[in-house]
């Protein structure tokens, strides 16, 4: 084992990696490389009614290199040994794996790499220690067991302090590093009253630093969701208008971002095409832009896995689709920039930071459909979807997923026992009927309520 | 104290005892009940195939350890991929430091060292050069993808991938754990998209075994591709099923997720733990119907769960869930037992370094049954059949719902038109007692499962089973 390593107690040392690989690169005849480097000091806790129940800590480092051999052909390994030996083997590994490289896809350096980055208001916070993140769990807990007689665990806690580094680098001199310190919390409360089903609800928050979270609106929020679940009822099967949260929107639309990915279009397996900008898609009141700069997502990435900065992309405006997201290859193939969303491999893949949703500029937000609505008439509010791995066909179009929420009937909400909502999502996209409240910011995205009409909801009853 | 130093050979073996002795005597010393240590090495290699053309191959080692310490029922738990003396020493101080302790020069640690080595790994040493190289693995996957466009109609694409993981791991504990293994997992899975139009299915299977080297090479490219387009063939043009509680009958092999996620993950002492069970204290009354017997066990040869020992160092076990109906006994890891009281089951199971062991599945299946699956069918008058079952996911409420990937309604006892886009929806407690009926034709199938300690190898499996009613999600 090596003694010298591109990690220090204080993170990746960018000078020291580009210098190790140039070296090694150069005495295995590499000339073409990039790197894509992290590393991550992690302590979080758990507790289970005042007791600590783990506690865990966590040092992490890895990288991933790609090399281009004589023939341009392009090949990756990634590692978790940062030391010479461990830079070596994956750069010969990487090397080897070049000889199977797709002649059909080369990926190159992104034309944007050096391009100049936005700059992010992300306070570096030092970490507060597994001991004050423990009384500050302890104290959340006791608190939301409180709120209620009928919460009687929290079975699912946890308060996490983060300190991550991340690094680009290319044998073309392209050089980018970004230090970030987050902190998370997340409560999820159980409560069951004598002779009912226990019912259970929870909230997340997200911040620079765990002086920074929000602990208060965590648990009035984790509270309020779970109280409200107590007064369940079945709901008959049929079709619905259903209002969907900011959260449960968002999550749909991610589950079905492939619509909007260059690299799924080129596989095959995006329900566009290469000829699908312009069309419409959705009513023509709805904006979907993809803007990772956003100031309310927590821990944002100045650039991709390419070294291409990050920027705030139209996705959808008035309904019709204007850009998809891409790598440097789907770019290319397309003839359009780089937009900032490709992740590092051999075969890049392509995916969205971070959503904000909401009416275009100009329109009512289908305040028109809202205000046609019949008072009175059942709706369904959808506050959360689950098992989203399991219930999306992402290249099919369909979706059949439980959720929790609450019947609306003459203005009075009841917590739905059990059910699923089912659906297109090319479907759903035109069957929106309006937008209620201000957006929200979720740590998915920013969206507002959204009103969608028929879709068909499976109860027990 | 001066740490020594881990050997330089790369290979985790009896070369590191001083090492690991030297850190469990301090983290003793310090006042800890229990001190133990976690490395591993790891080497993987992934390729995908895309209509007939290799896209990409990934390759990945790594190396890592997972500290941790036990004082009481409290744990801390550290990991690093800092293998030095001073990057396990700093784990360690961590470690202890999570539970007010730290290290000491004068402490008296009352560990004896640790025994001899139980190698499990001793006959495992050339499993990594006798896997398919890269070269061989690119062409069996574009075998694969060959016979998809032989064997599918409307196809818009095609995708063959294999993975290759090998782990070598190392356990010492205070306690005198002292053990070594290597695990082998590989997988191969086919995908296809078929399209017409508006009619679009997307239909995938993955094959997994562990411990075989020589698996690649004996996959059947063929047979999958033939059961690949066989449904996507059937799934294109199937109506959306109709919503509605309905009996079920489930499909053997992968049909054994509904168990998986209705029923095994409530028997993990975690659940015990946190309260999420409603079978906590049901030790010995039934939760089930009496057609029903469970087993969790890690010995079946070549399945994608099964493991020489766990990773605590216990040997896996063939572990009796329910019994005709009645539970018998939960799955538990070394915390488990601490918190719960439910012996070890040698079922600590992590993804890697970077998590702490957790009570976790391993091959779980509901047992063969006396009937024939063609009785179920027949036991019908109008339900769903589910041949092949997506995945699925079970809520903090005991709710869990799956999707069925290929469904055909059961009409007068008879198999009659293909379905899709149902999922199953209910609660264990309703749902355990309601497998009235289980074929003779048990079969298990490789799947993964994500939860508290990662994402881990399992298998899932069971006979031809009959529910006599379930929610069924669809349109």
């Amino acid at each position: 084992m090596s003694s010298h390593q591109a990690t220090s107690g204080n993170g990746l040392n960018a000078e020291q990696l580009r210098n190790s690989l140039a070296s090694i690169a150069a005495s295995n005849g590499i000339r073409r490389w990039d790197l894509g480097a992290a590393c991550s000091t992690d302590i979080s806790v758990q507790v289970d009614r005042g007791e600590p129940k783990q506690m865990k800590g966590a040092q992490r480092s890895s990288i991933t290199v790609r090399v281009w051999n004589d023939a341009g052909l392009v090949g990756v390994t990634s590692t978790s040994d940062l030391s010479e030996t461990g830079l070596e083997r994956a750069l010969t590994g990487a090397k080897e794996a070049s000889a199977f490289g797709n002649p059909d896809d080369i990926p190159a350096f992104s034309p944007l790499a050096t391009a100049p980055l936005a700059t992010l208001d992300q306070p570096i916070h030092q970490p507060q220690g597994i001991l004050r993140l423990l009384d500050t769990l302890k104290g959340a807990e006791q608190e939301l067991l409180a709120r209620h007689d009928a919460i009687a665990t929290v079975p699912y806690n946890g308060l996490a302090e983060r300190s991550s580094e991340r690094i680009y680098l290319n044998s073309d001199g392209a050089c980018r590093q970004q230090q970030l310190s987050t902190a998370s919390l997340y409560l999820y409360a159980r409560a069951e009253e004598a002779g009912r089903k226990p019912r259970s609800a929870g909230a997340v928050r997200l911040a620079y630093g765990a002086s920074d979270l929000d602990v208060a609106g965590c648990i009035h929020e984790a509270a309020e969701r779970t109280i409200s679940h107590l007064n369940y009822a079945p709901i008959e099967t049929g079709r619905y208008t259903c209002v969907f949260s900011p959260e449960a929107f968002l999550d749909l639309i991610g589950a079905f971002s492939g619509l909007f990915n260059a690299r799924a279009v080129l596989d095959g397996v995006s329900l566009s095409n290469r000829d699908s900008i312009g069309e419409t898609l959705a009513v023509p009141f709805l904006d979907i832009h993809d803007n990772g700069l956003h100031p309310g997502n927590i821990g944002a990435s100045a650039f991709d896995g390419e070294g291409t900065p990050t920027k705030r992309l139209a996705l959808l405006e008035g309904g019709v689709l204007r850009n998809f997201l891409h790598s440097e290859a789907t770019a290319r193939a397309f003839g359009v920039s780089p937009t900032g969303h490709a992740g590092m491999g051999a075969k890049v893949s392509v995916g969205p930071d971070w959503f904000e949703i909401g009416t275009t500029p100009g329109s009512d937000g289908g305040q028109a459909g809202l205000d046609r609505f019949k008072a009175g008439e059942a709706i369904v509010w959808i506050d959360s979807l689950s098992a989203l791995h399991a219930g999306v066909k992402a290249s099919q179009g369909s979706f059949s997923l439980p959720f929790d929420g609450w019947l609306i009937q003459n203005g009075e909400p009841r917590s739905i026992e059990a059910a699923t909502v089912a659906g297109d999502i090319r479907q759903v996209l035109k069957a929106i009927v309006g937008f209620e409240g201000e957006a929200k910011i979720t740590p998915d995205g920013l969206c507002p309520m959204v009103w969608v009409e028929g879709l068909s909801i499976t109860g027990e009853a | 104290m001066i740490a020594a130093a881990p050997p330089t050979t790369g290979v985790l073996d009896s070369h590191w005892s001083p090492a690991l002795e030297n850190l469990l005597a301090s983290g003793r010393a310090a006042g800890a009940d229990l001190v133990e240590v976690f490395l591993e090495r790891t080497d993987h290699l992934g390729v995908l195939a895309e209509q007939d053309t290799i896209t990409s191959v990934t390759p990945a080692f790594g190396m890592g350890a997972g500290i941790r310490v036990f004082l009481g029922k409290r744990d801390g738990f550290v990991s690093t991929n800092d293998l030095s003396p001073a990057g396990l020493r700093r784990a360690l101080e961590q470690a202890l430091g999570m539970l007010g302790l730290a290290t000491s020069a004068n402490g008296r640690s009352g560990f004896d060292g640790l025994p001899a080595l139980r190698d499990f790994a001793a006959s495992k040493g050339d499993w990594l050069q006798r896997c398919p190289q890269i070269q061989e693995a690119t062409a069996r996957l574009l075998e694969g993808t060959d016979q998809l466009q032989r064997q599918g109609s409307h196809l818009q694409a095609r995708r063959g991938s294999y993975a290759r993981d090998w782990q070598e791991v190392l356990i010492a504990a205070s306690d005198g754990t002292f053990g070594r293994d290597i695990r082998l997992h590989q997988s191969v899975g086919l995908n296809v998209l078929a399209a017409d139009g508006e009619h679009r299915a997307g239909v995938g299977r993955r094959y997994g075994t562990s411990d075989q080297p020589d698996d690649l090479r004996r996959w059947d490219a063929t047979a999958s591709a033939a059961e690949v387009c066989g449904s996507a063939g059937t799934m294109l043009y199937a109506d959306y099923v109709e919503a509605g509680q309905m009996p079920a009958v489930l499909a053997n092999r992968f049909g054994g997720v509904i168990f998986h996620e209705a029923c095994g993950h409530l028997l993990e002492t975690t659940q015990v733990e946190r309260g999420t069970t409603p079978f906590a204290e049901r030790v010995g009354e039934s939760i089930a119907h009496e057609a029903v017997t469970a087993i969790d066990e890690g010995l079946t040869g070549g399945a994608f769960g099964s493991l020489s020992m766990d990773d605590e160092g216990m040997e896996a076990q063939r572990t009796v869930l329910i019994q005709n109906g009645v539970l018998q006994r939960f799955i538990s890891d070394r915390a488990g037992e601490l918190r719960t009281g439910h012996a070890r089951t040698g079922s600590g199971r992590r993804q890697s370094h970077t998590f702490a062991a957790a009570s976790r599945m391993r091959n779980t299946y509901i047992d063969a049954g006396p009937h024939t699956p063609e009785q179920l069918i027949a036991s019908v008058d109008k339900g769903l059949y589910c041949k092949s079952m997506g995945g699925g996911s079970v809520g903090p409420t005991g709710q869990f719902n799956f999707a069925v990937e290929e469904g055909y309604l059961i009409e007068n006892g008879q198999l009659t038109k293909p379905v899709k886009g149902a999922t199953l929806i209910g609660e264990a407690k309703e749902v355990m007692p309601r497998i009235s009926m289980c074929a003779n034709d048990l079969e298990l199938a490789a799947g993964f499962c994500g939860s508290v300690s990662g994402s881990i190898f399992v298998t899932v499996g069971q006979p031809h089973i009959k529910v006599d009613s379930i929610t069924v999600g669809g349109r």
